[in-house]
């Protein structure tokens, strides 16, 4: 029998190893068989989301492979805090080829299985935000269209934070970045740009789309399941704080992403083949001024007389977003 | 046995019956007619189980192929000037990674301006890359490079890329011999990866090296190029015995026995150079001429023995190093003996033509002495009209040069 050293993470209803679920409904992570795919030790900073996110993907995998995976990881903090050579962080089979191309790279070990009798083997890329929604846009796009069997994973911490936090195309409205920073009247990063990625990636009606935070691993672990039990070309898109680059307190991490989807920020659904398939409710409304007001890069939202008007159209995104995708709390409205 | 086939289609029928399993591609002039001819075949069935992937660029074709290496598949991809600059950041990585590939290039000049004829402009630019490149002479040395390619590649674990001109070799139809499916069956082993993304067996493939350990991972990198000319010479002997021809190997000689002047080159300019070689030995003159077929890694020794006792060399080179000078004669002047003198002569750039006349005017004005010393020569420019330019050039110039009249 596999015995692996166990840590029971037991804070609130929605962590996991919560002991008042029956056994079944436990998350991976809680259960002694987990893969820990990615082991401790690693140079991660305290508080990562990424870290946290992408344990808990590569195990849920595992899981629901029978342990027949196998990743391909875009440059980025998670390939250098896991792979500093000559340690590595990773259990399972991992390759690393550039920053823009691990969309590709999936699609070539994929077409590797199939074309030597091994596709059983699953393909699982992992990239951050960077790689994904700017770098990797391409060779991410022409992995959907092809309909490549590849779940592909953005670790979405909206920016560069590997090379000095630096804005991307996922950095949202008003906040400061080594490359935004609110001089000034500036408002940080610009109103009006930007991309959504899964929205992009429901527009190739691929199979399957969902985003997920580290807010909720139950749902992050099943979204992962619900991936791996599909075919063809799949993609996650998790939110994950960054304490270095949000400037937010390393404790709060799972706070923030729950802070970000409570505000409707940050709107966690699943789609297929196109279509929008699932909503998860926000049960309780806050107000992005409670979200905001945890991360130093908007912190010049509210120095001084701040800027009430930059907060209101974040809020005004906020609501646009719960309108869009149907997420208000039942009890209110 | 012999077809008259395009040279592209040749190709294709060869690296099929290297029985790939995974192509990726993306069109770009002049490789097309390979990467077509390659979909009808897996379309027909005829590769399976290959897989095709029609990818979305050039930087992604490559980089499936990189994943398709490290999965322990059999990989190909195709390409030309822009498409294999666009794959750059990716070249260093597949050698990098000690992973076996082939590519073709179907060599074209490098914009702007934009230009799809051919020179080497495309695989030169590259030569640092980590790749072993290949030079075809002839369409059934591509055909032969290719067979060869794979089992080199896959014996030193490294990405190889088997260069044939654009065009002129490509969209050639000419007698072809591609050798039939038991020959290549026979010839090339089944491919063993010395690593590969395995469950049953998990690694860390292309992790991150610091100051600590860099220079030694660079250093057998280089190592293992310098030990793969032994083994391009031994794969191009078996495949000699095997197929009853010679393809391949360092370096293409053709009558530089006590010759006066050796004209260096690659490619399928070898071809008219030996019949200039020809006549000109029947007019008197000791030509001979020296095909690179290996260019990297170069074979600094092989390349100074073939060059012994020559007293005069001229480097054919079709592409330029902008503000540098030549490509191809710096290596040659790195091999060559002491007291040979190298004229180094660009021709043939962006498809212009390189004809026998030209390269037996050539012969004849270096032995003359009409070329300007050892200086990197323009061979084929038309002088006035760059003459005018450059007057332009300079006009506009004047007026914040302040010392011109």
């Amino acid at each position: 029998m596999t015995t692996t050293p166990l840590k029971l993470y037991q804070v609130g209803t929605f962590a996991a190893g919560n002991r008042l679920l029956g056994p079944g409904e436990r998350t991976v992570q809680s259960s002694m068989d987990r893969a820990s795919c990615i082991t401790s030790g690693h140079r991660a900073c305290r508080g990562c989301g990424e870290a946290l996110a992408a344990r808990v993907v590569m195990d849920a995998a595992m899981r629901a492979t029978g342990g027949r995976v196998v990743t391909v990881n875009a440059t980025g903090c998670l390939e250098v805090f896991s792979t500093p050579y000559p340690e590595s962080a990773w259990q399972v089979p991992w390759l690393h080829s550039l920053f823009g191309n691990a969309a590709a790279v999936a699609s070539g070990v994929a077409a590797a299985m199939r074309a030597t009798g091994r596709d059983d083997v699953r393909v699982l890329a992992q990239a951050g935000d960077g790689g994904t929604v700017d770098i990797g846009l391409g060779c991410l796009s022409g992995m959907f269209e092809r309909n490549d069997d590849v779940l592909f994973v953005c670790y979405d911490n909206q920016g560069y934070m590997n090379t000095g936090v630096q804005r991307s195309g996922a950095t949202p409205a008003g906040a400061s970045t080594a490359t935004t920073r609110p001089v000034g009247d500036g408002v940080g990063n610009a109103f009006g740009t930007g991309k959504n990625l899964p929205r992009i990636a429901m527009a190739h009606d691929i199979p399957y789309v969902a985003t997920a935070t580290v807010a909720d691993l139950h749902d992050l672990e099943a979204k992962v399941a619900i991936a791996m039990a599909r075919r063809g070309a799949r993609y996650l898109h998790v939110l994950v704080p960054c304490p270095l680059g949000w400037g937010s307190q390393p404790a709060d991490t799972v706070r923030v992403a729950r802070l970000a989807t409570q505000s409707g920020l940050f709107p966690v659904f699943e789609a297929e083949n196109g279509m929008l398939t699932h909503a998860t409710p926000i049960r309780r409304r806050v107000p992005v001024e409670e979200y905001l007001r945890l991360q130093t890069r908007f912190q010049h939202l509210f120095v001084g007389p701040g800027r009430p008007d930059v907060v209101a159209a974040l809020q005004a995104q906020a609501d646009r977003d719960i309108a869009r995708f149907g997420l208000a709390p039942e009890e209110e409205s | 046995m012999l077809r008259q086939l395009e040279g592209s289609r040749a190709v294709a029928e060869t690296v099929a019956r290297c029985r790939p399993h995974v192509v990726a591609a993306y069109p770009i002039s002049p490789q097309t007619h390979i990467v077509e001819a390659l979909s009808d075949l897996v379309a027909a069935g005829q590769l399976a189980p290959c897989q095709y992937l029609l990818v979305e660029s050039e930087f992604g074709a490559l980089s499936a192929c990189i994943g398709a290496s490290a999965a322990g598949a059999r990989a190909y991809t195709a390409t030309s000037s822009q498409g294999l600059l666009f794959m750059a950041e990716a070249l260093p990585n597949a050698s990098g990674l000690g992973l076996p590939m082939v590519m073709t290039v179907a060599n074209r000049a490098l914009g702007a301006p934009i230009n799809i004829w051919n020179d080497h402009s495309d695989a030169m630019s590259q030569r640092d890359a980590g790749w072993l490149i290949l030079f075809a002479s002839s369409n059934q040395e591509a055909v032969d490079l290719h067979v060869q390619a794979f089992a080199l590649a896959e014996r030193l674990s490294l990405p190889v890329m088997v260069c044939m001109d654009g065009f002129v070799l490509t969209h050639a139809v000419e007698e072809i011999d591609v050798p039939d499916q038991a020959q290549v069956d026979a010839y090339l082993p089944a491919f063993r990866p010395r690593q590969q993304l395995d469950p049953d067996d998990p690694v860390t493939i292309g992790a991150m090296v610091g100051p600590e350990a860099f220079t030694e991972v660079k250093y057998l990198m280089a190592q293992r190029q310098l030990r793969a000319l032994d083994v391009v010479t031994e794969v191009a002997d078996t495949f000699a015995t095997a197929f009853g021809r010679d393809s391949g190997g360092l370096l293409r000689p053709y009558r530089t026995e006590d010759a006066d002047v050796v004209v260096v080159a690659q490619g399928s300019v070898l071809g008219s150079l030996a019949d200039v070689v020809d006549d000109l030995r029947e007019t008197g003159v000791a030509a001979g001429a020296l095909g690179v077929t290996c260019y990297r890694p170069w074979p600094w020794d092989a390349v100074r023995r073939a060059l012994l006792g020559i007293p005069r060399v001229i480097v054919v080179n079709r592409a330029v190093a902008v503000g540098s000078g030549s490509i191809l004669g710096q290596d040659v002047r790195l091999s060559a003996p002491a007291g040979t003198t190298v004229s180094d002569v660009v021709l043939g750039l962006g498809g212009r033509p390189v004809t026998r006349d030209g390269l037996r005017r050539l012969v004849l004005d270096v032995l003359a002495g009409r070329l300007d010393g050892e200086a990197l020569t323009y061979y084929d420019v038309d002088r006035e009209r760059v003459a005018v330019e450059l007057a332009r050039e300079l006009g506009d110039a004047a007026p914040t040069s302040g010392a011109r009249p």
